[in-house]
């Protein structure tokens, strides 16, 4: 892992820690703890799309086993929160290896559909298996994690909690991306064939990072239903899929922190466009919650026509320029400053 | 008897929406190698547009119809030429995200004007339903029944008979040769997206009455209209036609004898069935298959 890296966690984690400190009430506290809980998932996902080119809308149901295997557990069962985590990880590698296997054989569209497809499958499965999972009901009473003996029974602490848990899925990722099974990921997304002319067996490595990615998703669906103690099949529908590659895909696919800040970016729109309703009221235009899918739509659109690589490299990018057009003019005020002294 | 009978009118009623919904992947399909992910939208635009037209504005049945038509085609058109037709050398992860976008634009769209219940249209004629062994057949059903031969009939003499249709199927074969053969490649691009939205339409416009739209039910019936495409073979419109009112009829059983709750996930297991073991659909030769990707 370069120094970049930790230099760039570092950053995070000050921003992280800081963050709680400017906001006066709990909401904001809640609404930052659903965006680490994306965040998570879309470290994963971003792991699979941006790194090894496979694209999945099956997230969501990845992230519906780990709440509902956590939920179940705890709630029905009594087992420690962390044990139920545990069991939804395990649970979840095992289902991700086999709709992996066959799935990852299809490419572009073909895998497209298929996994959101399985995503179909798993929700209707939540919704009808009653007996199981409660059906549309959901399930009540789950407990709260606690970790080292502290309770975490405060949106701080649970807001604390949760971005350790992105900073440490962070460190695993950015270690996994420089690592021999980075290079061979990347090298699948360049081109499949020409990776596996030169030795890197491709279908293996695809389901490996199928499966880390899909247990990135369980955690966080685990830690959701640690913070909302509750869980119905209503948040885990295909959409939620849809939303997650959404997040990937406008914070930049090749790029963790474009993840990241797709992740927390699209979390928070519904916060950011009910402050900018209270600005256009003023100036006269009526804005209605009901307007967010559309402007989601539109964002989501605008982005993958005129930024493709996303907002991250689109700041980077941006960046780049800037400091090119900064050395340019120094040059030429040195020049002028040397014709004028001549 | 009566109770497969009645289970088979209803098979064949949603196989009709899937083999069209079908068919307008494959063309866009067959133009670009594109799934458009926003196909379920142009159902749900062309069922909402109808319920406006004949349920608040109390237009005619037909000219209700064609109005909506034209306008589901006019935003396929423009989904064409706004957001496919700009971008060159795509990828296709960039694609699919695009049609996925246009796909939340037009959902948004549909919740915003059409709010977010579900809408109630008069079924085409206000005939009594028609018994047979004692399982009952909406007139409805039978019209979409017709309007689906009518639209397989039109595509067939469409891509046989006529120059522009032959020019559509030269490009889906290889487009490359077509264009130096001198056809505009990308207006049968603009043309098979207007065409895959309005047949889409057609779809939304004879179900609207038996089911109820509402601005949610794109993504199903999208999803299972590709299982059909996929079942019958991607690109495959007679295959697609066939593995429609296969899926239907599939679909409607289960749900009738096994459970009515696991319906949905029925057709998508059959087609994640179809996607694993034979990707080229049932109806393809191995032999054309084993040179494909998939």
């Amino acid at each position: 892992m370069p120094i970049k890296d930790y230099i760039g966690i570092a950053i995070f984690l000050a921003i992280i820690l800081v963050i709680p400190f400017g906001m006066e009430n709990d909401y904001y506290l809640g609404v930052m703890v659903f965006a680490a809980i994306n965040c998570l998932t879309c470290v994963g996902l971003c792991l699979l799309m941006g790194y090894a080119g496979q694209i999945s809308i099956g997230h969501g149901a990845f992230v519906a086993i780990g709440a509902y295997t956590s939920g179940l557990l705890t709630a029905k069962f009594g087992w420690s929160p962390w044990a139920a985590m545990g069991a939804g990880a395990m649970l979840v590698t095992a289902v991700a290896f086999v709709v992996g296997v066959p799935t990852l054989r299809l490419k572009g569209h073909y895998l497209a559909m298929a996994t959101l497809g399985f995503a179909s499958i798993i929700h209707t499965v939540t919704v009808a298996a009653t007996h199981l999972t409660g059906g549309p009901a959901g399930v009540l009473n789950i407990p709260r994690i606690s970790l080292f003996g502290f309770n975490l029974d405060t949106d701080l602490k649970f807001y604390y909690f949760s971005w350790m848990a992105v900073i440490l899925g962070l460190y695993v990722a950015f270690n996994l991306i420089h690592s021999r099974v980075g290079r061979g990921l990347r090298s699948i997304h360049g081109s499949e064939d020409a990776a596996a002319a030169a030795g890197v067996n491709t279908t293996a490595y695809k389901i490996q990072i199928f499966v880390i990615s899909a247990v990135y998703a369980s955690i966080s669906g685990s830690l959701y239903a640690y913070y909302v103690n509750y869980i119905d099949p209503d948040p885990f529908g295909v959409m939620h899929s849809v939303l997650l590659v959404t997040m990937v895909a406008v914070g930049g696919l090749h790029y963790v922190w474009g993840a990241i800040i797709g992740a927390i970016l699209l979390t928070l729109l519904p916060e950011l466009l009910s402050f900018a309703s209270d600005y256009l009221k003023n100036i006269g235009i009526q804005y209605q919650p009901d307007y967010d899918f559309l402007v989601y739509g539109a964002i989501l659109l605008s982005i993958m026509l005129f930024l493709p690589d996303g907002l991250f490299a689109g700041f980077a990018g941006g960046f780049r320029y800037l400091r090119r057009l900064a050395a340019r003019g120094l040059k030429w005020k040195t020049e002028k400053k040397a014709a004028a002294c001549e | 008897m009566t109770d497969v009978l009645q289970f088979l009118f209803m098979g064949i009623q949603r196989g009709c929406i899937y083999a069209m919904v079908a068919i307008g992947f494959n063309m866009i399909y067959n133009s670009t190698g594109i799934i458009n992910f926003a196909q379920g939208e142009f159902v749900v635009l062309g069922g909402l547009m109808m319920v406006t037209l004949t349920m608040a504005m109390q237009w005619s049945m037909i000219s209700a119809f064609l109005a909506a038509v034209a306008f589901v085609t006019v935003v396929g058109i423009l989904m064409e030429r706004l957001t496919i037709n700009p971008i060159r050398n795509p990828t296709v992860l960039r694609l699919i995200i695009i049609t996925i976008a246009v796909s939340i634009l037009l959902k948004g769209a549909a919740m915003v004007f059409w709010g977010k219940g579900s809408h109630y249209m008069r079924h085409f004629t206000e005939a009594p339903p028609i018994e047979i062994y004692g399982a009952t057949i909406l007139p409805q059903t039978l019209w979409i029944i017709g309007i689906l031969c009518l639209v397989v009939a039109g595509y067939v003499l469409f891509f046989n008979y006529t120059i522009t249709g032959k020019c559509m199927r030269a490009c889906s074969i290889n487009r490359d040769a077509a264009r130096l053969a001198g056809i505009n490649d990308r207006k049968m691009v603009m043309l098979s997206f207007a065409l895959s939205a309005g047949i889409g339409a057609i779809a939304g416009i004879i179900i609207t009455p038996v089911i109820q739209m509402d601005y949610t039910r794109g993504a199903l019936l999208g999803l299972k209209g590709f299982g059909a495409a996929v079942i019958g073979g991607l690109g495959n419109s007679m295959g697609a036609v066939a593995a429609g009112l296969l899926l239907g009829i599939i679909e409607a059983m289960s749900g009738g004898y096994i459970s009515s709750h696991y319906m949905d996930a029925i057709a998508l297991v059959i087609m994640l069935g179809v996607l694993f073991l034979r990707p080229g659909g049932l109806f393809g030769s191995s032999e054309v298959i084993r040179l494909k990707e998939f």
